[in-house]
């Protein structure tokens, strides 16, 4: 009863599966050969430290680093601390807080499919005109944050939850109060999803364009403080292929400069989720 | 715990804060959106923006369909590309390729997850686009948007996929071999049907990152306003739209641009809805 | 008239651990015949030799010789799909797919070849009456499998694997995790598969395997493999016993 039409699609499916994987897996190679052939011909000490000249084609990307750090600085500084407490929450009161719990979650939900450019116009709208800070990194740092915001809360909620119930039942059972359970005793189990939420949020972060091209701008001077204008590493790599006839030699460079940071980021991220995450929540 | 000591109630009116602020952040941006719009809205009127002759903000004129028709042939074509491709990475990487290759595989497709939409972007301007020109100029086109996007959103499916087949419960596959079953006929009749919530929630996060893009269809699509008649004609999406001209757009124009914002909104969350109540299960949850 | 189940040297090895060693055993065919020992003797990981399961396990390796009739079930060469149609099995837990009752039974079937829509619905009914859930599921084919009870969700196994006319069963504790009266219709429906099927059963539940069993075969671990120690008519084996340590495992003073 051996059926000739099942082995015929079996056999079949079997060439589809693995043309789609050879398909996939040729596409990326080119585009990450391409980026790295064109690109690293031009990666230097010089490049990554001086300035731009001429416009971008010529110098290199060092303001550019300076900015991009400075906007991640602004954006994790300002969602660590929101977002931990949020998690915390989440996390370890949430039939304490109800319906209000709830909201909040429900909030960050829709938060975390908000497309980058709505936050762009609304990072404009709200930190440029009505606060008033103009195009600057703060605006760009605070944009970020708030996009940032909800990959974080789930990363340390994850953290949170990943800490066995009797670390709890025991505190309890020795009369210690919760902020000390939690600062003493949870916050420091909790540390790798902290950790994974803060790495995976510095990538959301860097790889980010739509957002700060009217948040904090396109200026490509070395930035004297955090209310001046200054162009992320993203931006910088937009302009020179879109507005910069000739640009596209050093766009290819900082684009490998990107990608490996990003590549770099992403997998501390993995590896870091593989290595703590998962492991205790598994049971043996 | 019903009563908190005092330390415990300051902090958790400390905690409560946060969430605030947190939860008010998405409250906060459509309060501005649609504040922002409202002038827009007042003194052009919502049906200007189907109804117009043609998008020309210097002539006061505000038609977003040529743009909408940009975004949903753009994100439809994308879509359709990226989830046979992306379901089948993951079929790939669980059931046909050899435990070494599979770890590859995944990494692979997590670091692509990785990459910055304006690499993307700038790639498929020097290479792909060139490629396209050759066969019907110029190039920049819809084609090119969808090539690009595709490949963008292959990884939100490639990885939902991948978990939805994870979790399928392993005396599933045991029963289907006891039975005799082929590998695919397993795959097709018994594997799809038990991820298909995941397949699904998949799909939806997929499709609202094609709809939200940004950098690299405008990078790649021309940018001409026109709804297109081909897959070689240039388009303009409504997010590259927003990106293009908010930075000289005063007045009525900027307002205008910020209602197509709120449409854009508007598509997500009509997106979510859709699915929630079609997989009744959180989406974005 | 069914073809015998020989098995010759049968050794398996996952990784560096040896789970059987140097097993022999002819199983008469249309006869119940009980795999019986303690846990971890390689009782369950003979079955799964049997039916080539034991391609699925990574570092697995089996050596020996297998046949079903004139079927080499080791030989690479054999067809592993239509093996396993003739070579069923029933697992501990019970485990239908998450479709409706009747797709669980015409999946299988349309795999193996039978499409004629006539055909399919004549055999889903054979298949249930033969298991006794035909008065019990007539009218709601449609209804998810997963809603049955745990008895009837093993008989709705049983029924897949018989609707594909198999000649060997291999049953893998089937009662176990089933309530005492779901355990009785399951283990009265094997019986009345005798002659029809050739069944080899592992249970760890004496009783049952006295009550049920034909034959028996008794495994042991030692030297950090599962051996086979004794076998033979389950009467004999049961009652006058040939070897110490089977006669202690029955007697319940070992295991």
């Amino acid at each position: 009863m051996a059926d000739s039409r099942a082995r015929r699609a079996d056999a079949v499916a079997t060439v589809l599966v693995w043309s789609a994987a050879l398909l996939v897996t040729g596409v990326f190679l080119w585009l990450l050969a391409d980026v790295v052939r064109h690109g690293a011909g031009r990666i230097s000490w010089s490049f990554l430290t001086s300035p731009p000249r001429n416009a971008g084609r010529d110098g290199g990307i060092g303001p550019v680093l300076v900015s991009t750090s400075l906007l991640l600085l602004v954006c994790l500084g300002v969602s660590l601390p929101v977002g931990l407490g949020t998690a915390v929450l989440l996390a370890e009161f949430t039939p304490a807080s109800g319906a209000f719990g709830r909201l909040v979650r429900r909030s960050l939900d829709v938060l975390s499919g908000v497309p980058s450019i709505v936050f762009g116009l609304f990072g404009n709208a709200f930190f440029c005109k009505t606060l008033g800070l103009g195009f600057s990194l703060l605006s760009g740092g605070l944009t970020l944050a708030c996009m940032v915001l909800p990959i974080l809360i789930r990363s340390i909620e994850e953290g949170f939850r990943a800490v066995p119930n009797d670390y709890r039942l025991g505190a309890a059972a020795l009369g210690l109060s919760r902020t000390s359970t939690l600062v003493h005793l949870l916050l420091p189990a909790a540390v790798p999803g902290l950790v994974v939420g803060l790495v995976l949020g510095v990538g959301r972060a860097a790889a980010e364009t739509a957002a700060l091209i009217f948040t904090s701008g396109y200026v490509d001077r070395m930035p004297e403080s955090l209310l001046d204008s200054g162009r992320s590493l993203s931006i910088h790599i937009f302009d020179l292929s879109m507005n910069v006839s000739g640009g596209d030699a050093n766009a290819y460079a900082a684009a490998l400069v990107l990608v490996v940071l990003l590549l770099a980021v992403n997998g501390l991220a993995s590896w870091l989720a593989d290595r703590w995450l998962r492991r205790r929540v598994l049971p043996v | 715990m019903f009563r908190f000591p005092r330390s415990d109630r300051l902090l958790l009116w400390s905690l409560r804060g946060c969430a605030a602020v947190a939860g008010a952040v998405l409250l906060l941006i459509v309060a501005f959106l649609v504040a922002e719009s409202l002038p827009a809205l007042r003194h052009v009127g919502l049906t200007a923006f189907f109804t117009d002759p043609s998008w020309h903000p210097a002539e006061g004129l505000y038609n977003l369909t040529p743009m909408l028709w940009g975004t949903l042939f753009a994100m439809t074509g994308a879509v359709l590309v990226a989830t046979p491709l992306g379901v089948l990475s993951a079929v790939f990487r669980h059931y046909y390729a050899p435990p070494a290759v599979a770890r590859l595989y995944r990494r692979l497709i997590e670091l692509l997850a990785g990459i910055p939409s304006v690499v993307y972007g700038f790639w498929g301007l020097v290479s792909v686009v060139p490629l396209i020109a050759r066969l019907r100029p110029p190039g920049t086109s819809l084609l090119a948007g969808i090539a690009i996007l595709t490949l963008m959103i292959l990884p939100t499916i490639a990885l939902m996929a991948d978990a939805a087949l994870a979790s399928v419960p392993p005396q599933y596959l045991r029963g289907a071999a006891a039975l005799g079953l082929s590998r695919w006929a397993t795959i097709r009749g018994v594997v799809f049907p038990a991820a298909k919530s995941g397949l699904f929630t998949g799909v939806i996060l997929e499709t609202g990152r094609a709809i939200g893009e940004t950098m690299a269809v405008l990078m790649v699509c021309g940018n001409v306003v026109e709804t297109p008649r081909s897959l070689f004609d240039p388009v303009r999406t409504l997010t590259a739209n927003i990106a293009l001209e908010m930075s000289f757009a005063l007045g009525d124009h900027r307002s205008a641009l910020f209602v197509s914002g709120l449409l854009l909104m508007g598509m997500i969350v009509a997106l979510a809805v859709a699915a929630e109540v079609i997989g009744k299960e959180r989406i974005y949850g | 008239m069914n073809p015998p189940l020989r098995i010759e040297n049968l050794t398996l090895r996952y990784g560096d651990k040896t789970a059987l060693e140097a097993v022999t055993l002819t199983v008469p065919p249309g006869r119940i015949t009980a795999l019986i020992g303690p846990s971890g003797c390689g009782k369950t990981s003979l079955l799964n030799c049997l039916n080539r399961l034991t391609d699925l396990i990574p570092g697995c390796r089996v050596s020996g010789r297998v046949r079903v009739g004139d079927l080499d079930v080791l030989d690479p060469k054999t067809d592993v799909l239509t093996l396993r149609r003739r070579v069923g099995m029933i697992f501990q837990k019970p485990n239908p797919f998450p479709f409706s009752v009747r797709r669980n039974l015409e999946f299988p079937l349309r795999e193996h070849g039978v499409r004629d829509r006539r055909k399919l619905a004549e055999r889903v009914e054979t298949a249930l009456r033969d298991v006794g859930l035909w008065d019990e599921v007539k009218d709601r084919l449609n209804g998810p499998a997963t809603a049955l009870s745990g008895g009837q969700q093993q008989r709705l196994c049983l029924a897949r694997a018989l609707a594909l006319a198999p000649e060997v069963l291999l049953l893998d504790e089937p009662c176990s995790a089933l309530d005492p009266i779901s355990s009785g219709v399951v283990e009265d429906l094997i019986v009345r598969l005798r002659d029809r099927l050739t069944l080899l059963i592992v249970t760890h539940n004496l009783a049952q395997a006295r009550r049920m069993a034909d034959e028996a075969a008794f495994f042991w671990v030692r030297d950090g493999a599962g051996r086979l120690v004794e076998h033979g008519p389950a009467r004999q084996l049961f009652e006058e016993p040939k070897q110490t340590l089977t006669a202690d495992y029955i007697t319940g003073m070992r295991g």
